[in-house]
């Protein structure tokens, strides 16, 4: 369970920068699309709330490949 | 004896607080557009900006910022006086909401000092949930938090079933003519249920005076161990802060999503994909919540005995897999075109009202449908007609609203009031949870955080994900469901992999 709980770790490391990559791109997507100050707020508070918590995710996922969840 | 009358002050001085605090936060949220028209009229793009930043920032920004220093001062001075500067600071902001005059009144004034009043209340929600999760974990006996705090756990779908009843209550009897009642909530009487926050307010300030600190925290106090800096301790300390990042992927994330989901982006598909009138979509909700709001107490005393993990766990795992068939059957429950027609009550009106200093006219076609197992159908189609061959008519506004027969309309009410026993599985242990993952003396700020991160920003950001996702999918009504079932998922197969499925026991 232990190794298990490693490997997926790798997943959850990836998983941020990916998290990361995809609001970028889809609020550049919508900006572009609907252009304007309400899109750009509303998906400028998106990146801005995302991108820390995608880091944690990042953070997250390194621990659970050091081992520091295991029991 | 006396032990046990105590310890229900405790959780109705801070379940009551917690409430009117939701309570306050909800009917924003609820009579968004209503005040939009007050406050942020559309025509003016600033004021429109501003009304943006109120949704959002509110919603998203404030609240976990709420959560930090709200938290820290928790650790620092304790947890009855921060909770209560947090019931001033939302009640007095929601009942100057009521007080503040219109745009066409004072101008862009207005619009600034709403916003400023709902960044408030933010602040003060994200100060408030962990203070009181915290006071009345910290005074229940260690084996039965779970049972105590989801009290607490039952504050949050109440204030939403209270704000909705008096939103109702108040629209429907400020005349004899529903009509004219409505009109009448749109203009003025939208203020009510804000002032009337002030009443609640006042009584639970009243009674959170009277009680005294937790004792777990006044021991910290006497003993000089209370945290200097509890912000660095949370997060800055590698051992909490895995703990913390744990409770927020593999527990509030997945939390926030379902809870959204069950109440908010149901009532909204009800509304706003099946047609369902305003009255009923929020009754539908309404019901499904008053059957369903005893289980929090149920899934959480039955924590203590069988731990938070599988119960949490299994709240998410069953939204995951049936999210689209009872989404599918409500939207099936409302589809007009399975059922039959009773032509012979269909009836047609149409009004036309010319429009002044023109030869123009506004023409409104009212059409009314009636389908044998009783549920009726109302579209109304208003366009322009131009008198000039060569103004072109521009595309006509439909509204088409549906009023279901009893029959139909409890078949819904089953269908929310299952999606509401998910949220009672992931909400109702959750509190103790959090709470017993982190030690006393930072445990206020530690919870908080990833509490509103969950709640708030994973949670609140549902009904906009989801909503893109269908206008985005235009033939796929559920592609909505698509966001808070993959987030879901993910906090399932985290928590399965890294929870403990004990209850933690290394914390007072």
């Amino acid at each position: 369970m232990n190794q298990i709980k490693k490997l997926a770790g790798i997943i959850w490391l990836l998983l941020g920068p990916a998290s990361i990559y995809f609001i970028i791109r889809a609020a550049a997507h919508e900006i572009a699309a609907k252009p304007g100050i309400d899109s750009v707020i509303q998906w400028g508070v998106f990146v801005v709330i995302f991108i820390p918590i995608a880091i944690g995710m990042s953070i997250f996922g390194y621990y659970a490949l050091k081992g520091e969840y295991n029991h | 004896m006396k032990k046990q009358n105590k310890i229900w002050q405790v959780i109705t001085a801070s379940s009551l607080g917690t409430l009117i605090e939701w309570y306050d936060f909800y009917i924003f949220g609820s009579l968004a557009t209503v005040i939009a028209g007050q406050f942020f009229p559309k025509t003016n793009p600033t004021a429109a900006l501003l009304s943006t930043l109120a949704t959002f920032a509110a919603g998203f920004i404030v609240r976990p910022f709420g959560a930090l220093f709200f938290g820290r001062l928790g650790d620092l001075v304790g947890r009855k006086y921060t909770f209560l500067l947090t019931l001033v600071l939302m009640g007095g902001s929601t009942f100057a909401i009521g007080l503040v005059p219109s745009y066409e009144s004072i101008g862009f004034a207005a619009p600034i000092i709403v916003l400023t009043l709902r960044l408030l209340q933010g602040l003060a929600l994200g100060g408030e949930y962990g203070g009181a999760a915290t006071y009345v974990a910290e005074h229940a006996p260690v084996g039965r938090r779970g049972y105590y705090t989801s009290w607490i756990q039952t504050t949050a779908t109440l204030g939403l079933f209270v704000s909705l009843s008096v939103i109702l209550f108040t629209r429907h009897s400020l005349d004899i003519d529903p009509a004219v009642s409505i009109a009448k909530f749109n203009a003025w009487g939208w203020r009510i249920p804000f002032l009337f926050s002030i009443v609640l307010v006042g009584v639970s300030i009243y009674i959170r005076l009277k009680m005294q600190e937790s004792p777990l925290f006044s021991k910290l106090k006497s003993e000089g161990a209370i945290s200097v800096n509890p912000l660095k301790e949370s997060f800055g300390n590698k051992e909490n802060l895995k703990m913390v990042l744990l409770a927020l992927f593999g527990a509030t994330m997945g939390q926030g999503v379902v809870w959204y989901t069950g109440q908010f982006y149901a009532q909204s598909f009800i509304e706003n994909v099946c047609k369902i009138d305003f009255d009923q979509s929020r009754t539908i909700l309404i019901w499904a919540i008053l059957f369903g709001t005893p289980l929090f107490v149920v899934f959480g005393s039955w924590s203590d005995k069988i731990g938070r993990k599988w119960i949490m766990l299994a709240g998410m795992f069953l939204a995951v897999i049936t999210y689209n068939p009872l989404f599918k059957g409500l939207l099936d429950l409302s589809d007009t075109a399975t059922k039959t027609e009773v032509v012979a009550a269909a009836s047609t009106k149409i009004d036309s009202v010319s429009i002044p200093s023109s030869q123009n006219f506004v023409r409104t076609v009212t059409s009314k449908k009636s389908f044998t197992d009783g549920t009726e159908l109302t579209t109304i189609t208003t366009e322009t007609l131009y008198s000039g061959p060569t103004q072109t008519t521009i595309k006509p506004v439909v509204k088409i609203t549906k009023v279901l027969a009893n029959g139909i309309y409890w078949k819904m009410v089953l269908i929310v009031f299952i999606m509401i026993v998910y949220v009672t599985m992931v909400y109702g242990p959750i509190a103790a949870f959090l709470v017993e993952l982190f030690p006393t003396k930072i445990r206020y700020t530690s919870m908080s955080l990833p509490y509103h991160i969950g709640n708030g920003v994973f949670g609140g950001l549902t009904p906009f994900i989801a909503t893109l996702l269908t206008t985005m999918y235009t033939a796929d009504a559920l592609a909505g469901l698509q966001y808070p079932i993959i987030v879901a998922a993910v906090s399932v197969i985290i928590g399965t992999l890294y929870l403990d499925s004990k209850i933690n026991t290394k914390h007072d």
